[in-house]
């Protein structure tokens, strides 16, 4: 793997809401979160909602202060700078949004919604004719026309604001995008355009993205890695296909279970079907968070919170799941995978 | 050192069912719909939403309406259901629930006759539940008015559909409201409002698409348990192609308020016969390389004031012909290309539905 672009440590945060059915009035939507993320490199982030996506994005963006933790950016911590350091650092990392009729300014032109990053950001394209010449060739970039700059965002179809969202994003040429749920919205058909996109511009660009998704085929279709989060904690990271054909945290497996397959050769499967829902982020159960769901859970596991264990891939990539019970390894590796706290204690 | 507990909670597919209550014989027709359209007054003239639809829907079995925003899935099912809104016309066609044709019926008897026949659930079940009224309330509603029920009697029916629909302490809850429940067991009051009086024909309009996956998954469960216990025919809509793969017998694919094919799941995934239908499916990303580039159809769906005679899908189709800007082609069966009979149950809407895999 590419040395890391982005380094999370240990972030926390703590929201505190006015008041609660429990009475408990701190909202733990980080709990030492720690990722990393590598020059050119596409991590997949998944997980259902409220289990802090959006946080997480919100506080890389630095919309939000971390409690705990560190977050690295190429050597330097994005949150002790000031002033100009600051503003050159908000260049490199920026966002694509889900909702592609919301996200726009329904009086701007789509020209204009793409120049607005150099009104803050003005040594980028000093004078107006290279601000034009840009629009025109991020435009370009993305697939729309040059003559498409004068339009509103409302002459525009889903897919084509969606490209604009992503053209303003490039504006700055950063060196992260967060994209949230960036296709979510959209028809599958206009879907599939818009991934193929963001596919080459990364290829060109050699930009990194955090793909924030729900949809787990996507993820699948996009990610280097995946990390998946849970009530605040990130459960299990490692390489896509590694994650996927082999999830070693029961609520990973339950999860790529529920996700709906497209398999044509029409035999139905058979698959873990969760009882319950998501805990409230407010009154987090002890313990592993997942264990009033998990079908796998033991007394250790309300006492002890699990800590992030190493599990081996076959493939020597990294795999880490916090479980004191991991699933099986694949078949064939079992035994020499299964690491010393999977004996379950009674 | 496994105990019972801790296997994990594998649903095996087909077993939930529970007795059949012997209300419709599995496979019977419930709902024939006959070249149903559906047309709506803008101020820029009046257009089809909904063009000579037919389809069937058989008792204990899924019919799934596939396509993408703005195909004219959902207002089909407000036209089954009665519930169009105001500017909407039903122009044509015939929506026969046992025998008896609900688009000839007036308001009033198609009320009577089809208010405990056909039951609808739709996406979002916060803005579907009346937030000043309590849950009990509102399931009680279709006993009080159909069965003639007082409140304490309906009461004691509402705790009894919060049970069958798998919703914990049904008797303290039942006086809760709407905005006391999570998105799931909203989801769940909706669909034991549209069962209270066993329906033979159930229409979900997107049960699951503001839900999470793992909630979404249990829903669906719920379904088919509710299908199977009352062989109830189900009218699933829906924009997702796994969920269709996963949950209905039967698909018909809607394009530009046309069905373009219909047909068995199996059959129609595995071997589509119209172009819209093959671009959708490769537009999926699965067996894909990771990073590879996905085929995709080009352009958008046609507007509905704008809706070229011929194909409606000409202007995106790879195999597009002067015969498509012509004339347009109607649903009929699809002959299977190895030159054997073509099956009545495979229909597509393509003047060239045999050559479709020569793209």
């Amino acid at each position: 793997m590419s040395e890391p672009l982005l380094t999370i440590d240990g972030v926390t945060k703590t929201f505190h809401v006015a008041r609660s059915a429990s009475g408990n009035t701190r909202l733990k939507a980080l709990d030492g979160i720690s990722l990393t993320v590598g020059r050119g490199e596409t991590l997949g982030l998944v997980g259902e909602s409220g289990c802090g996506k959006s946080t997480l994005a919100r506080t890389l963006m630095m919309l939000e202060t971390p409690d705990e933790g560190t977050v690295t950016f190429e050597g330097t911590n994005p949150f002790g700078l000031r002033g100009k350091e600051l503003l050159s650092w908000r260049r490199r990392v920026q966002m694509v949004f889900q909702d592609p009729f919301a996200s726009l300014n329904a009086r701007m032109n789509a020209g204009d919604i793409i120049a607005e990053p150099w009104a803050t950001h003005r040594g980028l394209y000093p004078t107006s004719r290279e601000r034009q010449a840009r629009v025109s060739e991020l435009l370009h970039m993305v697939g729309l026309r040059p003559s498409d700059a004068r339009k509103s965002p409302q002459e525009f179809s889903g897919g084509q604001r969606q490209r604009i969202g992503i053209a303003r994003a490039l504006a700055l040429n950063p060196d992260v995008i967060i994209l949230d749920e960036p296709v979510s919205a959209l028809d599958l058909s206009v879907q599939a355009q818009v991934l193929n996109l963001l596919n080459e511009l990364q290829q060109e660009l050699g930009v990194s993205y955090i793909f924030i998704s729900h949809d787990l085929t996507v993820v699948r279709h996009v990610a280097d890695r995946v990390a998946v989060m849970y009530l605040g904690r990130i459960i299990e990271t490692g390489a896509t296909e590694e994650v996927f054909d082999h999830p070693r945290h029961p609520y990973t497996a339950a999860l790529m279970s529920a996700s709906p397959k497209l398999d044509v050769s029409g035999t139905r499967r058979d698959r873990i079907v969760l009882q319950g829902e998501l805990p409230s982020p407010l009154d987090p159960p002890s313990g592993c968070r997942f264990r009033t769901r998990c079908w796998k859970a033991q007394d250790i596991c309300a006492e002890v919170s699990p800590e992030p264990q190493v599990l081996a891939a076959p493939d020597g990539t990294k795999h880490v799941a916090e479980c004191h019970f991991p699933l099986d390894s694949i078949k064939g590796l079992t035994g020499a995978a299964a690491p010393a706290a999977a004996v379950p204690v009674q | 050192m496994k105990t019972a507990a801790q296997q994990a909670p594998i649903q095996r597919a087909g077993e939930a069912a529970g007795a059949a209550t012997g209300q419709a014989k599995a496979h019977d027709v419930v709902l024939q719909v006959r070249d149903l359209a559906v047309d709506i007054r803008t101020h820029r003239g009046t257009v089809r939403a909904v063009n000579s639809v037919a389809f069937e829907a058989r008792a204990g079995e899924t019919l799934a309406l596939l396509g993408e925003s703005g195909c004219g899935k959902s207002m089909t099912a407000k036209a089954l259901a009665g519930i169009m809104d105001p500017v909407c016309d039903l122009a044509d066609g015939e929506i026969v629930l046992k025998g008896t044709d609900l688009a000839a019926l007036s308001a009033k008897e198609r009320l009577k006759f089809a208010g405990p026949e056909l039951g609808i659930v739709f996406q979002d079940a916060l803005t579907a539940l009346n937030p000043v009224y309590t849950v009990g309330t509102q399931l009680g509603e279709a006993f009080r008015i159909h069965r003639g029920l007082n409140a304490k009697q309906a009461r004691a029916e509402a705790i009894d559909l919060m049970k069958r629909v798998g919703i914990p302490e049904p008797e303290s809850r039942v006086n809760s409201y709407p905005h006391q429940f999570s998105g799931g067991m909203r989801q769940r009051i909706l669909i034991a409002m549209a069962v209270a009086l066993n329906p033979r024909l159930l229409i979900a309009d997107e049960p699951t698409t503001a839900l999470d996956v793992t909630v979404q998954a249990q829903i669906m469960q719920l379904l088919r348990k509710l299908r199977e216990e009352g062989q109830m025919a189900v009218i699933l809509i829906t924009h997702d192609l796994a969920v269709v793969a996963e949950e209905a017998d039967s698909v018909a694919v809607m394009y530009a308020g046309n069905v373009v094919e219909s047909g068995p799941v199996s059959e129609v995934f595995a071997d589509p016969r119209h172009p819209y239908t093959k671009g959708l499916l490769e537009s999926v990303p699965v067996h894909l390389e990771r990073g590879a580039k996905l085929k995709s159809i080009a352009g958008s769906p046609p507007e509905l004031h704008d809706i070229p005679a011929g194909c409606v899908y000409q202007s995106r189709c790879p195999l597009v012909q002067d015969i498509c800007r012509a004339e347009r082609p109607v649903l009929r069966p699809a002959a299977i290309p190895s030159g054997t009979e073509p099956r009545p149950a495979r229909t597509a809407a393509c003047h060239f539905s045999e050559e479709i895999n020569n793209v």
